[in-house]
């Protein structure tokens, strides 16, 4: 029989899930026990699979190899040990300790468990570095050393806040419970953490465009979990969604074949995933129940608008301007002012996009922001003033941040190769 | 044609220290189930064998004392094998490069002939 190939990253996908499971049955203060019994049921897989191929379904023979052991570990340490303080007393006794096992690795309660950490990784205590580090590390199986490649971090600053963060996750008593009152106010935390973190992988550090891929997909499928379970399955979660689908529809367009950026107005829209942008618009429409309406709502609704535009021209900026006054009232800032002058640009000109930069409040803060002057520049470019375009293109290729943004902005620099 | 048996060894430290991660815990057995895959598209796998725990019982000879081992930490613990064809132990050990476990510089394949009779 040929075995079958596993799915990609299904060992970070299990692990998570393990854990989770696990960490019901021992109690938060023995994740440290929890990653052990994952790990070792990873070495298990690795010895029988490599030589016998891998089983039919290798999720469930790896939750099952999880649970052996997890009734194990109880059976060995439960008179040295407390477990989870609401289940010790059903561990302590045969008659129900394997019942009890079973139903934590039960999927709706695995999935309700995923949930509980994804909630406790985002406590306030927390910098919200440590807490994508820790989202990443226990539930998406990353190691220190894959998370400090991804941020451009050292691995002995991940290693330290991810051992601060699981610090305080075990001096809390038990998990964040979906129950809690705060529910509401965690659960913003929560987007807001799954938010920077596909951010990070769609503009981020990373040289390596499969690893910033990854963050992209990892933040989906938390998010999909999210959506999974009555009580997270928000409006805003549907918008959150609804941001990452249809900007991850763009992400193979987003360079060229040399692996250059490409601005908006230069991406192959055939390129763009018609799958993504349709499961982007379905959730945009599931995200309209509430009165509700975040900024999730408002940077999902403009992307749905380029996302239906053939071409940059034909691009409803009527909506886009109307969009964009909507995020400013919801969560004004100075980088929101300048997207909106720039749409302004495209559909009054110009001299209409100057007026609008002239106008934002707090200007200076954009002074470190390289597309601020790359903003400028390419509007003077379009007034034919080839002077002023230059001198902002120059600023801006100062103050950009990689190798690919430099390059970017000389591309676009007049009276480069290729400039239009 | 004639049956090999592979005997495989690898460090535990090796083991542990380079597959930390889920991920790269995977990756290392999509290696190893590409090689055994490949010779088997070949014809060359009898058998892929089976893993072995990593300790056990050691009985002596003379005094036939049982003893606690071999020990995880020891470099010349074999952790599994499988039965291979190939048409000589030229060509036997020439398959066996390829084995994922020689990343580990202290990972070994003993390549032993089954004796004809």
């Amino acid at each position: 029989m040929e075995p079958a190939d596993l799915h990609d990253h299904l060992f970070r996908h299990e692990a998570g899930r393990m854990t989770a499971a696990l960490t019901r049955l021992f109690g938060v203060h023995n994740l440290a026990l929890a990653e052990d019994v994952v790990q070792d049921a990873f070495a298990r897989a690795l010895d029988v699979w490599k030589l016998q191929g891998p089983p039919p379904n290798p999720a469930a023979w790896l939750m099952t190899t999880a649970r052996n052991r997890a009734l194990d570990v109880i059976r060995r340490e439960r008179t040295a040990r407390t477990f989870a303080p609401e289940l010790s007393r059903l561990l302590e006794s045969e008659w129900t300790a394997s019942a009890v096992v079973d139903e934590a690795f039960a999927r709706d309660v695995v999935l309700g468990e995923q949930l509980r950490m994804m909630f406790s990784c985002c406590h306030p205590a927390l910098a919200e570095p440590a807490q994508i580090a820790l989202i990443l590390n226990i539930l998406c199986g990353f190691g220190a050393h894959e998370i400090a490649a991804a941020f451009l971090d050292g691995r002995a600053a991940v290693e330290k806040r991810i051992a601060r963060g699981k610090k305080t996750l075990a001096q809390s008593a038990r998990l964040f419970d979906l129950s809690d009152a705060d529910v509401a106010t965690r659960l913003s935390a929560v987007h807001r953490a799954l938010y920077l973190l596909f951010n990070e992988g769609y503009h981020g550090a990373s040289a390596r465009d499969a690893v910033r891929a990854e963050l992209c997909e990892e933040a989906m499928r938390l998010a999909a979990l999210l959506r999974e379970h009555a009580v997270t399955r928000t409006p805003a979660t549907c918008a959150l969604s609804a941001v990452m689908a249809l900007h991850a529809a763009r992400l193979a367009a987003r360079v060229d074949e040399s692996g250059e950026l490409l601005p908006l107005w230069d991406q192959d829209r055939s390129a763009w995933d018609a799958n993504l942008i349709a499961e982007g618009r379905a959730l945009l429409d599931a995200s309209a129940t509430g009165d509700d309406v975040t900024t999730y709502h408002l940077e999902a609704a403009i992307a749905a608008v380029h996302a239906a535009a053939p071409s940059l021209a034909a691009t409803d900026w009527h909506a886009i301007v109307g969009l964009y006054d909507g995020l400013m009232r919801v969560a004004p800032s100075a980088v929101v002012a300048l997207n909106r002058a720039i749409a302004i640009a495209q559909r009054d000109g110009p001299d209409a996009g100057l007026a609008a930069i002239a106008a934002i409040d707090g200007r200076e803060r954009l002074d470190a922001y390289p597309f601020y002057p790359a903003a400028l520049g390419e509007l003077a470019r379009r007034r034919g003033d080839v002077a002023a375009a230059r001198a902002h293109f120059a600023r801006a290729r100062a103050l950009a941040r990689s190798d690919a943004e430099r390059r970017y902005l000389d591309r676009r620099m007049p009276g480069s190769d290729g400039s239009g | 044609m004639a049956e090999f048996i592979y005997l495989y060894r690898n460090s535990t430290q090796a083991r542990t220290a380079a597959m930390g991660t889920p991920e790269a815990r995977q990756k290392s057995m999509e290696r190893w189930m590409a090689w055994l895959r490949d010779l088997e598209n070949r014809g060359h796998v009898r058998s892929g064998g089976q893993p072995l725990e990593s300790s056990g019982k050691i009985v002596k000879g003379g005094t036939r004392a049982i003893v606690d081992g071999p020990f995880a930490e020891a470099k010349d613990v074999i952790g599994g094998y499988s039965i291979i064809i190939a048409k000589d132990a030229a060509e036997a050990a020439e398959l066996a490069r390829g084995c994922p476990a020689l990343d580990d510089p202290d990972g070994s394949v003993e390549v032993r002939p089954v004796a004809a009779m």
